[in-house]
């Protein structure tokens, strides 16, 4: 089994015909097939995106927009590169559309843009993955977004995290330890997103094949403590899972914004120790080194 | 993007808020000018830097007396020798570190008769995702002790982008500052007010601490702090144009025109990684094998080949770096656009330091031919634990 994608997830590329939404689509129909079904384009309907898969010339019909894209290929799924000014606007025509997944992997979105996508998220029966994130991927099922394909292996572990290229440190490590993944998810830096913490780790508390897992965090807001809380009330009712956990950003000096609009420290808050000590709490073991994720959950796993 | 609190008083101004009246100068000789502007008879001559705790702050140098980075002037005569002391002079506060920052502008404002300090600030809410104001009667003071001591002090209040500031939220804040009276009245308007200007110029942070009640009942923005949205600035130029450079680390400006995240730190690792989270944990990981980094950089999604070699340099330009790491993941960013980009910088700027070289991810078997293909002096490394190993040692066995 799986969270969120697996093989018969149908995508629709919203941005499809820009540099990093073609070079992506590539990449994810190369990927065990991943089904993307359609393109959007507002005026580029009723023509067809050419994309080179395996040396082989494939063809994605473009469509106007989100909801003819979805009628005519029963997509359930979308996943947005346009470019920042008007990616809020995209994901919200997607939730209108009525879109269950949206992923949104476009970086730089202004804020205030994201408070009124997630107005109207929050009035919708969608789930929204991002922005400025790196995707979701089921390995040998399917790849949405711009994780590298080849890093994965079939397996165990779920891996949730804020950090789109932790994410990736913490998919090599679990392979190179031979545990696999069941699913990879990236929830992105930006301070007002869709998908949070608790939102991935409740469907892989739910997942059978998912044995273990790791989350990853980083310096900024709350999400963390507020997820070691919530794990801590899933334990007390016999919902629990073995867990490793990091935090990025223990040496960075504080009231410095380091790159994702989150990670800032402002007046202690939000700092990595007050981090770690909350998902300590909650039973998860905190690796003390990024580069040493896979091995310390293998330690965990071996009891000890 | 941070401006000075003269600009962010103008920029209320036009949205109706209530400022004092005032004037900005560049040096001494305006000063007399300014002050008879004002009339009197009580001037204020205000510190214009960007870092907070002005009015406790001290000046570097004996020349610019023993007064604080605000002062209260009673006489024309003394708002031009306060300007002559501060202008040029260098102000050490609670947020500029021991360096301090040079004081290159002043603005002259008229004194108000100030009956209590509040606090008020307008920021995004990520536990809820949207605008909120955070109001409190404690003014004037650091607002993150009083949530410490007396949170029951602090109102949090999330406004409803579809609703705006209803009556209701208005009334609310009013309640949790105790305004009553005119006091009230200005309240009233006042919030919504802000809360517009917060939108419409997207804004991160706007902070009114003081806010204060004059001893005729009215409202008055004492003191304003307005960040930005760096990502809605293309959409702003008028708030580009209010940009202080001097007041910004010039390899963060020139990171910044090539749209690199840069913030220059003490050490002496440069570092050059894609995506923030491994740029951070990067930091981390030096540390932890008993080094320090030079820099935070994160190249981004999507770099070109130009980005990259910009960001070498940038690096480079750092006297303090002995070693650099680059450490790159691939997903959005190829691996071979990264080595290319190396290459190119290296070639460009040379290379006296040695230089560890870490790919993975997307295209990393093109990147490491790259790499591997000329005659570049690299350390190539594995993984993340062999890559920050190797630096720190050719970084102190130099």
């Amino acid at each position: 089994m799986s969270i969120i994608v697996n093989k018969d997830t149908k995508v629709i590329v919203q941005g499809l015909t820009g540099k990093t939404g073609t070079f992506h689509t590539e990449q994810a129909l190369a990927y065990y097939g991943t089904q993307m079904v359609a393109g959007v384009h507002p005026k580029k309907g009723g023509t067809n995106w050419t994309g080179n898969v395996d040396g082989k010339e494939v063809q994605v019909p473009i469509f106007a927009t989100v909801k003819e894209a979805m009628e005519a290929t029963g997509a359930n799924a979308s996943v947005v590169y346009v470019p920042p000014a008007g990616a809020g606007a995209a994901i919200i025509e997607a939730i209108d559309a009525g879109v269950p997944f949206i992923s949104c992997i476009t970086e730089g979105i202004p804020v205030a843009d994201m408070v009124k996508v997630k107005a109207r998220l929050d009035k919708s029966d969608s789930r929204l993955l991002g922005p400025n994130c790196p995707g979701v991927m089921t390995p040998e099922e399917c790849k949405i977004g711009i994780m590298p394909g080849s890093i994965f292996k079939k397996g165990s572990v779920g891996i949730v995290s804020r950090s789109g290229t932790l994410t990736y440190e913490a998919v090599f490590q679990t392979t190179q330890e031979g545990l696999g993944q069941t699913t990879a998810v990236g929830i992105g830096g930006d301070p007002v997103k869709g998908t949070e913490f608790i939102d991935v780790l409740d469907l892989f508390l739910d997942d059978d094949a998912t044995e273990s897992i790791i989350m990853i965090g980083e310096i900024g807001g709350s999400a963390e403590e507020e997820a070691s809380e919530w794990l801590k009330e899933q334990a007390a009712k016999g919902r629990k899972k073995p867990m490793v956990g990091f935090i990025a950003g223990r040496t960075a000096p504080p009231g410095r914004t380091m790159g994702h609009a989150g990670a800032v420290i402002s007046g202690g808050k939000g700092g990595a120790e007050d981090k770690i000590a909350a998902m300590e709490d909650a039973g998860i073991r905190v690796s003390p080194s990024p580069a040493s994720l896979g091995k310390t959950l293998v330690d965990l796993l071996n009891g000890k | 993007m941070n401006i000075h609190e003269y600009q962010a008083k103008a920029l209320l101004k036009e949205f109706g808020a209530p400022v004092a009246e005032g004037v900005a100068i560049f040096s001494a000789d305006e000063a007399a000018a300014a002050a008879d502007k004002l009339g009197g008879p009580l001037w204020v001559v205000k510190s214009q830097i960007h870092a907070g705790g002005r009015g406790k702050g001290k000046f570097k140098e004996e020349s610019a007396g023993e007064k604080g980075g605000v002062r209260l002037a009673f006489s024309k005569e003394e708002v031009t020798e306060f300007a002559t002391q501060m202008l040029g002079s260098t102000l050490v506060t609670a947020q500029t570190g021991e360096a301090g920052k040079q004081v290159n502008r002043l603005y002259i404002e008229d004194g108000a008769d100030i009956e209590r300090e509040l606090y008020l600030s307008l920021l995004v809410d990520r536990t809820c995702g949207q605008v909120a104001f955070v109001a409190s009667t404690e003014g004037g003071m650091d607002i993150e002790q009083v949530a410490e001591e007396t949170p029951e002090k602090i109102l949090t209040l999330p406004i409803d982008p579809d609703a705006g500031v209803t009556a209701a939220a208005a009334g609310e804040l009013c309640d949790a500052l105790k305004l009553d009276g005119v006091a009230r009245e200005d309240g009233l308007k006042l919030f919504p007010i802000l809360y517009k200007a917060f939108v419409e110029k997207d804004m991160s942070l706007l902070e009114i601490n003081p806010l204060i009640v004059m001893k005729d009942g009215r409202l008055r923005v004492l003191d304003a702090k307005c960040s930005f949205d760096g990502n809605a600035l293309f959409r702003h130029d008028d708030v580009m144009a209010l940009r202080d450079k001097t007041e910004e680390d010039e390899k963060e400006i020139e990171a910044s025109k090539h749209d690199l995240a840069y913030v220059a730190l003490d050490g002496n690792i440069g570092c050059m990684v894609n995506g923030a989270g491994l740029a951070m944990a990067t930091m981390d990981i030096i540390k932890l094998y008993g080094a320090e980094p030079a820099n935070f950089l994160d190249v981004g999604g999507g770099a070109t080949t130009e980005k990259v070699t910009a960001a070498f340099k940038i690096i480079t330009s750092d006297p303090n770096v002995e070693g650099i790491l680059v450490n790159i993941f691939g997903g959005i960013m190829r691996c071979d656009v990264i080595a290319q980009g190396v290459l190119e910088a290296v070639n460009e700027v040379g290379l006296q330091v040695p230089l560890v070289v870490r790919l993975e991810g997307t295209k990393v078997e093109e990147g490491k031919k790259i790499i591997n293909d000329s005659d570049l002096n690299v350390i190539p490394a594995d993984d993340l634990n062999d890559a920050a190993q190797k630096i720190v040692a050719a970084v102190k066995g130099a």
